[in-house]
């Protein structure tokens, strides 16, 4: 029988990204994956006629442009078109717009304090100067810090100088900003509660913690320290859906030579004295493989597919406890016609921007009181765009795809599973809101895809619909990511590897584990990297 | 389960809410002297200054820049950021946030100063004119409303922006009095340097102060934006004989070079705008040192700096320069012994006052401090696509570069 060099579980972006670097280092490698289409979380379908859904992620910022570059995803047909900021309706008939022009986005927040306008500057400053920390870590395997190997004492001492060459204040801010609620950051900067609610949003979004939980101040930062082509911090859309990524990844894989194997779930990994020789797919299919690599989230991987009795149980107990908690669900809806929103006028550029209804901090807490209550909000956090407004590629002329983030939704209701009925309650709590601020709206919805924690674990695999495949609390960052002592995409079995955002730096649709882990199991087998660009220079 | 929560209202929005809206609509905002500097702009060549649409020039650089050495100029100065300072403790508020003494500031004074964060970095300089014991007007470059009013904090003192309500004008040059004087502002003769007062325009006041950005002869001038066209007009056709004209910030950019004076964000990063921790900069390494006053008890910053000064931490300079040759050294790198990188150069050009080519530069210690001889600067002149790579003596020299006896003679000239 083929054993195949590398057999990569999943074909989400990550699966993908580690999958080119290998197949491009020389390997003969396939991928596995368990729906008839790859993508994972990083999906285009066309679910009604006419109209692409960015099903799961629906905007892009982090995927690093090395990997881009790399893997020549712009031959492939990745463009990514930066948006125009956006937006939080007030319950008063008024919202607090985010312009991309600096001196209007201080007038628009001068509405509201002229204070906080002129803070924003100051804010600014001190998330950048915090991104332009962590960037250079992402593209790097964290360091073990209790091994002695050079390598890692290397790592360990580039951390160690970067954060050295902060000033005492940059130092004082890096370690509230690691352990903070993201209120309580923002209450350093600003007074007036919806322009903290309109910062606040980045810092639980993914997230089963509220705004005031310690910890989110850092969830904020991870959705900063992206771009667009350089722009830090910016925002686009994937023109074509956010399956535009992976569908360009895939091509890349396979003009490199790559197999891709679409509806063959893996039932278990195959592990022969306690080394991984392959997989055996649900139908009970053998695929042998030299290694195998699991895009799968950590629980996934190791408490679904590989036999307990093949880890070590302090391993498996941290494994356990891995806090990946589903915190969200997701509504695409395809409109005849671009909603109206009184309150904006209709030129404004906000349409094209990023629109939220929640509009104080408390609101959002209460949404996930909720939450911790086992129900889905009552009154939800909404994320949502409307990505057609840019890209002509999703929706016929004047139709729309509006794409509406959720939050909170628990990974169960009141302790049981999630039934249609309340997918139904819960889809009904987001077009309420929406309909609130745009009367005539549930006239214009042609079809709807309504995806709690239920559905995105049945469908994408992500262990209770956990964005970020486990959350990005301090505790589980760098070298605790997934659990220590296994943060450098390896495990306790031989020749099986991590490289899903479960693994160091963690989520979003960023590329950098799947880059990282290739980058690892090159090393293990003395295979060159020099396809691998080196983490852009933040200078 | 807890209820949806409703909006409040749906009533129709407010006019004033909608036209406050609008803003995005204009994204570079108007002055009030806009109606009459559009009309002049034959360059229509425009600039981004903090929002507002500013003329890089609105004829020709060249000649602008000789209308301020020759004539008058005018230059709307109106985007500077103002706070209008108030209260029984302004006076105490502004010493404690501020560099220079301001107990030595008497009511119908104006002076430059700046202010520093707590590690002593400058946030800012710009200009401090009292209008009364207890009412102050703080113009800057930056914004700094949270500063100004964290920093208030336990003082009987109001702060506020006032940057739109107040138009400014600039008016310098060798026959800026007389334009003044036949503009009917009596008494103006008086104002000697840094002095201001209060004169009627329409059924208020202008304040006119004997300041400016130029080394000249020159005032400036506020007023409520709703008097600025009367005010405009009012000088335009008082300076008509005295080749009074409307300038762009190109000709100003000179003259103030040529005056040695420093441009926030130009020739220093301020530290709410710094990236880069190493971009900050105490007064002593841009050349402000002379305003800390550390008899006056504690203000913002002192202590670090006092510390920094006591331990040798200090490790730039700001100095002027004169580079042999004529070739404008923008931006070029100042070195040692011609190999070692010592700075940079962030202002530079051929100074037609002072026929010299002159430069501002920031240098690393001991480099522009005790160790002045053997600089050099490496310029890269552009030259139909290639690059003239020159390698030019540079002198470290005093600022201004310029001093001309008119801007301080009592009573001014009358050209």
């Amino acid at each position: 029988m083929k054993a195949w060099d590398a057999i990569v579980i999943g074909g989400g972006h990550n699966g993908l990204v580690n999958a080119c670097y290998l197949q491009r280092a020389g390997l003969d490698v396939l991928v596995v994956e368990k729906n008839d289409w790859v993508g994972g979380a990083a999906t285009s379908r066309e679910l009604t006629p006419g109209f692409l859904y960015s099903n799961c992620s629906y905007v892009c910022s982090l995927f690093r442009p090395e990997i881009m570059r790399d893997l020549e995803l712009p031959r492939f047909g990745l463009q990514v078109i930066s948006y125009e900021g956006g937006a939080v309706f007030t319950r008063d008939g008024d919202y607090l717009a985010n312009y991309r022009d600096h001196d209007a986005h201080r007038r628009e927040f001068a509405r509201f304090s002229r204070r906080d306008a002129e803070a924003y500057d100051r804010y600014a400053r001190d998330v950048t100067r915090q991104c332009r920390f962590i960037q250079p870590l992402l593209m790097r395997t964290a360091p073990d810090p209790t091994s002695l190997r050079p390598r890692d004492l290397g790592e360990l001492l580039y951390l160690g100088k970067k954060f050295a060459g902060l000033s005492a204040e940059e130092m004082a801010l890096t370690l509230r900003f690691w352990t903070m609620s993201i209120s309580d950051f923002l209450d350093e900067y600003f007074e007036t509660d919806v322009i903290k609610a309109n910062f606040a949003l980045s810092g639980i979004i993914g997230t089963a913690l509220g705004p005031m939980s310690p910890g989110t101040a850092y969830v904020l930062l991870h959705h900063y320290m992206g771009e667009v082509d350089g722009s830090v911090g910016a925002w686009g859309y994937a023109r074509g859906g956010m399956g535009a990524v992976t569908k360009a990844l895939a091509a890349s894989f396979l003009a490199a030579g790559g197999t891709i194997r679409t509806s063959a779930e893996v039932g278990h990994v195959l592990v022969q004295r306690g080394k991984a020789k392959g997989v055996v797919l649900a139908d009970g299919e053998e695929i042998c493989g030299k290694l195998v690599v699991s895009n799968a989230d950590v629980k996934r991987t190791f408490l679904k597919l590989v036999e307990e009795k093949e880890l070590p149980d302090i391993f498996l107990r941290r494994v356990r406890n891995f806090k990946i908690r589903g915190s969200s669900g997701k509504i695409n809806i395809a409109l005849d016609s671009l909603p109206e929103f009184p309150e904006l006028p209709k030129d404004s550029p906000v349409y094209r921007g990023d629109m939220h209804f929640t509009d104080s901090m408390e609101r959002m807490e209460r949404a996930y009181d909720d939450w911790k209550a086992g129900r889905w909000s009552a009154d939800p956090f909404l994320d949502m765009v409307i990505p057609t407004t840019l890209d002509p590629t999703m929706a016929p002329p004047g139709k729309h795809f509006m794409s509406c983030f959720v939050q909170y939704a628990p990974p169960k209701v009141n302790g049981r599973d999630w039934t249609d009925a309340d997918r139904d309650g819960f889809a009904e709590s987001v077009i309420s809101q929406i309909a609130e601020y745009s009367p005539g709206f549930r006239d214009r919805i042609v079809h709807m895809e309504v995806r709690t924690p239920r559905e995105i674990e049945a469908e994408v695999g992500l262990t209770e619909g956990n964005i970020f495949q486990g959350e990005l609390t301090f505790d589980q960052l760098l070298f605790n990511r997934p659990v220590p002592g296994y943060a450098q995409y390896r495990s306790p079995v031989g020749g099986l590897y991590m490289c899903g955002s479960s693994t160091h730096p963690g989520g979003g649709v960023m590329g950098a584990p799947g880059r990282n882990a290739a980058a690892e199991i090159l090393r293990d087998l003395a295979k060159p990297t020099q396809h691998m660009s080196p983490a852009h220079d933040v200078i | 389960m807890a209820q949806a929560i409703k909006k409040k209202s749906s009533a129709p929005t407010s006019p004033a809410r909608t036209a406050a809206q609008s803003h995005f609509r204009t994204l570079r905002l108007g002055t009030p002297f806009q109606p009459r500097i559009d009309v002049l702009a034959r360059t229509n060549d425009w600039y981004n200054w903090a929002g507002y649409r500013a003329p890089h020039s609105l004829w020709d650089e060249e000649l602008e820049y000789f209308a301020i050495r020759s004539q008058a100029a005018l230059f709307d100065i109106s985007p500077m950021t103002k706070y209008r300072i108030e209260g029984k403790d302004a006076e105490a508020f502004l010493n404690r946030v501020t560099l220079r003494d301001v107990t030595k500031l008497k009511p119908g004074r104006v002076h430059y100063t700046a202010w520093c964060d707590d590690e002593g970095f400058v946030l800012d300089d710009g200009t401090l004119f009292r209008l009364s014991p207890t009412r102050f007007r703080l113009c800057s470059q930056e914004r700094h409303l949270p500063w100004l009013l964290d920093s208030a904090i336990g003082f009987d003192v109001t702060v506020e922006e006032e940057t739109e309500a107040i138009a400014g004008l600039a008016l310098q040059g060798p026959t800026s009095f007389a334009v003044l004087r036949d503009a009917g502002f009596a008494g103006v003769e008086r104002l000697k340097i840094f002095d201001l007062a209060e004169f009627p325009l329409g059924g208020g006041t202008v304040t006119i102060s004997r300041t400016g950005f130029t080394g000249d002869l020159g005032y400036e001038l506020f007023a409520p934006a709703e008097q600025a066209i009367s005010l405009w007009d009012r000088l335009m056709v008082a300076g008509e004989l005295r080749g009074i004209r409307a300038i762009g910030y190109t000709a100003l950019n000179r003259a103030r070079l040529e005056a040695g004076l420093i441009v926030a964000n130009a020739d220093f990063v301020t530290s709410e705008h710094a990236i880069r921790a190493d971009r900050l900069r105490m007064p002593d390494e841009i050349g402000l040192g002379f305003m800390i006053d550390l008899e006056k008890g504690h203000f913002n910053g002192r202590r670090a700096i006092l510390e920094a000064r006591a331990k040798r931490k200090l490790r730039h300079v700001l100095v002027g320069l004169e580079i042999e040759g004529n070739i404008p050294a923008e931006h070029a790198i100042v070195y040692h012994r011609k190999s070692q990188e010592v700075g940079l150069v962030s202002a530079a050009m051929w100074s037609p006052m002072a026929k010299r080519n002159i430069a501002i530069a920031s240098l690393a210690r001991p480099f522009g401090d005790t160790m002045v001889d053997d600089l050099w600067v490496e310029i890269y002149a552009m030259r139909e696509l290639q690059y003239q790579r020159l390698m030019k003596r540079a002198k470290v020299v005093p600022r201004p570069f310029i001093k001309l006896d008119r801007r301080t003679a009592n009573p001014p000239a009358d050209f």
